[in-house]
């Protein structure tokens, strides 16, 4: 298992090596990559910054769990950090195992835990001039503002990480 | 031995880590706020409430107390990094 914040590009075939095993009859992997269109908004570029050292531990953590739940070592997670090109790969996680629905169920655990409890925020430019730091929890906080209701709860992890 | 009781109680300076929109909201990487011995992680909202541009902050932002989210009710320590979490966007 290793867990990295890297500010160079992520070579995905590299985290394939890194993970095979001639046991492991699945490998999975995960790329998120940087879209050319937010919200209706042409983006030219992003940047992402972390907490660096809380990311490390968190993504650490979250590596640690899905290696107990899934039962396998091999798992490595890469999120870059900086500024970063349209296309450009932002965040690399690459499981092998034994068999195909741990790799796939692994790697899917890793990216839903990272986006919610990683430290880690990306600011978008937009081809206008303007940029901002993206809040994901904003549109469904207005659209329960516009309604008065309450359809979606903020994810809070402190009350909803493992153990 | 430190005197206790309710006239007697120590304060202590607690630097607050900020990042990316609270950052730009307080203009500050770091900010400070003076807490009384056995304050928790409520009391340190509260405080940082106070300040002008507290207004930045959501109804219930995230807190991290020595690299791990808290919660409310926690006790923060002198000497504890303690640090603002606005809504996370990794990925």
């Amino acid at each position: 298992m290793r867990t990295a914040l890297v500010t160079r590009a992520i070579d995905a075939p590299a985290l394939l090596r890194e993970v095979a095993a001639k046991e492991h009859g699945a490998t999975s992997l995960f790329l998120g990559t940087v879209r050319d269109v937010n919200d209706g908004r042409a983006v030219t570029g992003i940047e992402y910054a972390a907490y660096a050292a809380m990311a490390t531990a968190e993504l650490d953590r979250i590596a640690t769990e899905a290696v107990k739940c899934f039962r396998t070592e091999l798992l490595v997670v890469e999120h870059r950090i900086g500024e970063i090109a349209l296309g450009d790969v932002s965040v690399a996680i690459a499981v092998s195992h034994a068999h195909r629905a741990p790799a796939l169920d692994a790697t899917r655990y890793v990216i839903e835990q990272l986006k919610r409890r990683v430290p880690i925020w990306k600011r978008e430019h937009y081809s206008d001039g303007a940029s901002e730091w993206i809040d994901p929890t904003r549109s469904a906080r207005e659209a329960d503002a516009a309604t008065g209701e309450t359809h979606v709860l903020t994810f809070d992890p402190r009350v909803s990480t493992a153990s | 031995m430190r005197a206790r009781g309710p006239y007697y109680f120590t304060l202590m300076r607690v630097p607050v880590l900020l990042f990316a929109s609270y950052a730009d909201a307080f203009r500050a990487q770091q900010i400070e706020v003076t807490l009384a011995d056995g304050a928790t992680v409520r009391d340190l909202l509260a405080r940082v409430r106070e300040l002008a541009t507290g207004r930045a902050l959501p109804p219930s932002p995230l807190v991290a107390l020595n690299q791990r989210y808290a919660a409310l009710g926690e006790v923060i320590h002198s000497g504890d990094e303690v640090a603002l979490i606005p809504p996370v966007a990794g990925g």
